[in-house]
């Protein structure tokens, strides 16, 4: 996987941008913590050409006051398919990534060919609300964002830097995306997907982890009844980051789907 | 300079294991703590305290906003100044203030700082803090990210609402209105004096030095601490070119006076340590929420020094000597505290001093005790500093002779129009 900048809008955006593999081209939109590295972007872009871009306002991605919600920034991703020369795609996407990817697929039914959506946000039941991730403290994010915070390979992505300058960074770069996602996400992450998500008409999987703590996988059957060609895979040992936590069965399942 | 009263209105009455069973004083405090009885007794009491201290000589009596928090009872400022301006006669009225983007539209906040300043015969200081994360991201739902934009709109709405004689349509990101042209206006012309209440952000010094308002540091933490912030502020005024004048800025210190030192510890350290061991009891997880601060400000190492003084004012370890030593509260004896006072002001180089004689847990009698030697024996020995500037910031009130004085009932009481039941 190679980094590149694409710039938009006559240089009023410049995106980062991860791209790498051969195949099928595969958008993945990464949710409020970032485009996350991990051995699932490798596995991914053995099968797809993988374009994993940082939403405006994350990482070195700029120009997030040109985008005001969440369907101006679902607009701002067809013109980045245009600039990349991609006419259609298959999506996945994470979290506030998924309810991107289903605005994306709701604005335009020829631009996602298959979706998709991994623990996405976007709808809000009273009965089992999303939890307020924004106010929590680091490690309690954590522990609700992983089923086993102390499982082989979780505490290496999730560690604490030990020179404190390297904390201090952790810490700018994670204010920085929330900072960003709660332009689309506050105070409550329920922006009108429920109104356009009956126009998605692209084949859909939603995958979910079961330990969910963070948008429980009660959700799912939500998301499932409101999609006319959907169906939901709910994975064991996982939480909210199936794809780091469990990233070959995570990897197997999309490819399978998206080859289908 | 220029000595003003300030209330907080803390709820007194939370119990001794508050630290031990609840996470939180603010946001999501327990509201089967709050007994409407005390609440009513709360309000009545402190605004006793707020005419005592316009009658003995206070120049400005302060109030503040705060929304879920029990350590600040005031949603509305503005009822509470209303009340205050029937029945105190010289003061300033300081509403420290609006938080402008908590209001829809904001013409709101024209309005009825309009009210209050024709009501109280122009006494009124109109505040305008962005407010905290706690109040505008958490309690009202403001988006953290555009909060600034949206409170600097608001602002430019508002100024425009005040100062334009003709009916005018605002097209703003935020707020659209076809027809802005309130009723009443205020008295003070072109408008009553901008105080800003800042937490150190390096943008707010900025746009407040640009505008030659007056910038307030509400630090709970003394003048010792608030010399960071307030230097900030005076390199930003001076690398504008504007003059370093003490009254463009205003300071909140903790005072405690009485006959000694050692009587000041018997009289308030329970009352002290119930502020900042109780009151401060902030989960931290609501004291900033992400994008509340610009990346600017948490590069430029603020936000280290405000967790700091959250983590230990959360901490619960905090005792009298702390306060004391660190600044916190100014204590002791009326010729002590002045010249503590003194010294903290120059330090600051602040004209405006607002001091919290009522805190955490004190009772009238307490309050009264602290008001009374304060303005008595503190007050007179303070004044004279910073004489030889001139205060542009202050308000300017209709004559003593023209303004109204609340009249008696002329009507009988007990003879209801319409007959009785």
């Amino acid at each position: 996987m190679e980094n590149q900048s694409v710039s938009l809008h006559d240089g009023e955006c410049n995106v980062d941008l991860l791209q790498g593999g051969s195949g099928d081209p595969l958008l993945f939109l990464h949710g409020s913590g970032g485009v996350r590295r991990g051995p699932y972007l490798d596995l991914l872009a053995q099968k797809f050409t993988v374009y994993a871009p940082s939403h405006p306002g994350f990482g070195k991605s700029d120009g997030l006051e040109k985008v005001d919600d969440i369907i101006d920034l679902a607009l701002f991703y067809h013109d980045l398919m245009d600039e990349l020369g991609l006419a259609s795609a298959h999506v996945l996407g994470h979290s506030l990534g998924g309810m991107l990817a289903a605005e994306l697929a709701a604005l335009c039914e020829h631009r996602v060919r298959r979706l998709v959506l991994t623990n996405p946000v976007g709808l809000w039941r009273d009965d089992e609300p999303v939890a307020d991730f924004f106010s929590m403290t680091p490690n309690e994010y954590i522990n609700h964002m992983l089923h086993d915070p102390d499982a082989p390979g979780m505490k290496e992505l999730f560690a604490t830097p030990g020179n404190p300058d390297e904390v201090m960074e952790q810490m700018y770069e994670r204010l920085q995306a929330f900072s960003a996602a709660g332009k689309f996400l506050w105070p409550i992450p329920d922006k009108g997907l429920r109104r356009r998500i009956h126009r998605i008409k692209a084949p859909t999987l939603l995958i979910w982890g079961q330990s969910d703590r963070l948008v429980p996988p009660s959700y799912a059957e939500d998301f499932r009844s409101r999609i006319a060609d959907s169906r939901v895979v709910i994975m064991a040992e996982s939480a909210h980051v199936p794809m780091l936590e469990k990233p070959e069965e995570f990897v197997s399942l999309v490819t399978d789907f998206l080859n289908e | 300079m220029k000595l003003h009263f300030f209330h907080l209105m803390p709820y007194r009455f939370l119990p001794d294991d508050f630290t031990e069973k609840h996470r939180s004083v603010w946001v999501d405090v327990d509201s089967n703590l709050f007994d409407p009885a005390k609440g009513h007794q709360i309000y009545n009491e402190n605004l006793d305290e707020l005419e005592l201290a316009s009658e003995l000589g206070f120049d400005g009596i302060c109030v503040n906003e705060h929304h879920q928090n029990a350590y600040g009872l005031m949603p509305s400022p503005n009822l509470m100044a209303a009340s205050l301006a029937r029945r105190t006669r010289d003061s300033a009225l300081v509403v420290l203030g609006n938080s402008l983007a908590l209001y829809n539209p904001p013409t709101r906040v024209a309005e009825e700082f309009a009210m209050l300043d024709c009501l109280s015969g122009g006494r009124l200081v109109a505040g305008f803090p962005v407010g905290t994360s706690m109040d505008t991201n958490f309690c009202y739902g403001q988006t953290p990210a555009t909060l600034r934009e949206k409170y600097q709109e608001a602002h430019d709405l508002v100024m425009q609402a005040w100062t334009r004689p003709e009916v005018f349509a605002f097209n703003g990101k935020y707020t659209q209105l076809r027809y802005v042209n309130i009723w009443p206006r205020p008295v003070q012309k072109p408008h009553p004096p901008v105080w800003i209440p800042g937490g150190g952000s390096i943008e707010t010094w900025q746009w407040v030095a640009e505008r030659d308002y007056m910038y307030s540091y509400l630090s709970y933490f003394g003048h010792q601490r608030g010399l960071n912030v307030m230097k900030g502020y005076w390199d930003e005024v001076e690398r504008q070119g504007k003059e370093k004048n003490p009254y463009r800025a205003g300071f909140l210190q903790f005072i405690a006076v009485s006959e000694s030192e050692a009587q000041a510890e018997k009289d308030y350290a329970e009352h002290a340590e119930y502020f900042y061991n109780r009151c401060l009891r902030v989960y931290p997880g609501f004291a900033d929420a992400p994008g509340y601060r610009t990346m600017a400000t948490v590069r430029a190492g603020l936000k280290a020094q405000f967790e700091r003084q959250t983590q230990q004012a959360a901490a619960g370890a905090l005792t009298w000597k702390n306060f004391v030593d660190q600044g916190y509260i100014l204590a002791g004896s009326p010729e002590s505290v002045a010249q503590q006072l003194e010294e903290a002001a120059r330090a600051l180089h602040v004209g405006h001093m607002m001091v919290l004689l009522q805190f955490g847990s004190m009772p009238p009698d307490l309050v009264r005790k602290n008001t009374e030697l304060f303005a008595k024996e503190v007050m007179p020995r303070v004044r004279p500093v910073f004489d030889e500037y001139e205060d542009r910031w202050w308000i300017k009130p209709l004559p003593s002779e023209q303004r109204m004085r609340p009249q008696g009932s002329l009507e009988p009481a007990g003879t209801p129009a319409g007959g009785g039941p």
